[in-house]
């Protein structure tokens, strides 16, 4: 018999010789206790939180959390059933008309997470004969969504406007055509030129999908996204977004004001095929999302966050990944994986968490201390981080 | 252009991305022989598709595993 868990052997030896060596498992942590959006205590330790997605630091609201409760008690713990037979309540069909209002679009559906999102739009909009043109850096959900759906899949280099360019012309006259983009690219943090690409795509007759989960609620000047904030949100036909980013709970949504959209519902098989979220999460999404309206305040001060930390993090020595900052994620590029784990577990004992990234999830190998920074950290938070770094920093001989 | 002159002129491109100098056989695999990451399969793929002016989706790369398959592909590309 052949095992079929052989193919998994060089990953369990990598993790085994990197755990060997004493460090704590960067892929097991356990938060025992959460004390704030930017506070929690980790394998004992009280410890600053620097890498959730909590950007907006919605997850202790108190409104947010009221909804909830009231939802629990009103509707129950779960729909146990699918959007198209007895999983739609009320509160799926209030949380997307709060993302109608949000995007100022026709069209919102809601999905049980962002990635099922992804997966159930581009399978069942770009199918055998299409062609999907999209960006080489683009999230697992979106390259799962184009093997779903057997289109044609044609990647170019990230952010590169003339190899798009390129990739559409040679596209056979006639072929239906799928742009897909992201606003922010969650593994450095870099922004993509979307007015630029888009304009491009437009005029050789793509439709364009831009998956906005890390700017929403945060970047632009309604918390629209990337997007939004160059002007060109009007050109792109399907946002696609998520609930468990700034949102602060589960779940993931596409919007659009393509006159036949609603047909999706009774088509996309991630959509049909799955249990629909609980009602309390639905309440807890609208309420912040309509509270993300009205953000512009907070929105400010993670941009004075994330620029504070970027600064303070070039001066003191370290590769970043993006020249300034351009989102709510600061990627610190480390030297190579054990030097990566070691830094990691250096700022854990300092107590501060940040994502360690790793291929295959980050471009060109790199491994990467992935920051992202909350509305809720307090400007004095970002200092002491900052501080944390430099230490640990040192110690392990990276700066 | 004919499967002789598309073979030469792949010749000339594979060059800069043979960074081993690993010796280039009809039966030589990207992954394993050459030892390609997915990166510079995608450059790779990149100065073919800008040389010929064609498209190799990711559906066709996966059909193709080593250098003779390349060589067919893209002389039936050219149409």
């Amino acid at each position: 018999m052949t095992d079929l868990f052989s193919k998994f052997d060089p990953l369990i030896e990598q993790r085994r010789a990197l755990l060997a060596g004493g460090v704590e498992d960067p892929f097991n942590l356990v938060m025992e206790r959460v004390i704030s959006p930017t506070v929690a205590v980790c394998n004992g330790r009280e410890t600053i939180l620097l890498g959730t997605y909590n950007y907006m630091g919605m997850t202790f609201d108190p409104d947010v959390i009221a909804a909830g409760k009231e939802a629990l008690d009103d509707y129950g713990s779960g729909t146990t059933g699918s959007r198209v037979l007895n999983g739609t309540y009320a509160g799926h069909k209030a949380c997307e008309q709060a993302l109608k209002d949000f995007y100022g679009m026709d069209h919102a559906m809601v999905f049980s997470t962002g990635y099922q999102a992804n997966l159930g739009i581009i399978s069942t909009m770009a199918g055998k004969g299409d062609y999907i043109v999209l960006d080489i850096d683009s999230h697992a959900s979106i390259w799962d969504g184009c093997k779903l759906g057997d289109a044609e899949v044609v990647p170019f280099k990230h952010n590169d406007i003339v190899a798009m360019e390129k990739r559409l012309k040679r596209i056979p006259e006639g072929a239906g055509k799928l742009v897909i983009l992201e606003g922010v690219y969650s593994m450095l943090g870099d922004i993509a030129p979307l007015k630029e690409m888009i304009r491009i795509a437009k005029e050789n007759g793509a439709m364009v999908l831009v998956d906005e989960a890390h700017s929403m609620g945060f970047i632009g000047p309604n918390g629209r996204g990337v997007a939004e904030d160059q002007g060109c949100l009007d050109d792109v036909d399907f946002v696609i977004g998520t609930f468990s980013k700034s949102v602060g709970t589960v779940g993931g949504f596409c919007v659009s004001n393509h006159p036949k959209f609603e047909i999706l519902r009774l088509v996309c098989r991630p959509y049909v095929f799955t249990a629909s979220l609980p009602p309390s999460v639905m309440h807890t999404a609208t309420t912040s999302i309509r509270k993300l309206m009205h953000g512009a305040n907070k929105r400010a001060h993670l941009w004075e966050n994330s620029k504070t930390l970027h600064q303070g993090l070039r001066d003191k020595g370290f590769t970043l990944g993006t020249p300034e900052a351009q989102s709510a994620i600061i990627a610190v590029i480390m030297p190579d994986l054990e030097r990566g784990a070691a830094m990691w577990e250096a700022l854990l004992h300092e107590g501060l968490y940040v994502n360690l990234a790793r291929p295959p999830a980050t471009p060109a190998g790199m491994t990467l201390l992935r920051c992202s920074l909350c509305a809720e950290h307090s400007a004095e938070q970002v200092q002491t981080i900052i501080g944390m770094f430099e230490r640990a920093g040192k110690a392990v001989g990276i700066i | 252009m004919d499967r002789a002159a598309t073979a030469e002129k792949i010749a000339e491109l594979i060059g800069p991305f043979n960074k081993k100098g690993i010796e280039v056989t009809e039966a030589t695999t990207f992954a394993g022989d050459l030892e390609w990451d997915s990166l510079t399969v995608m450059d790779f793929v990149a100065a073919i598709e800008d040389d010929f002016d064609i498209i190799i989706s990711m559906n066709q790369q996966a059909e193709i595993e080593n250098y003779g398959q390349l060589i067919d592909a893209v002389t039936k590309l050219q149409g």
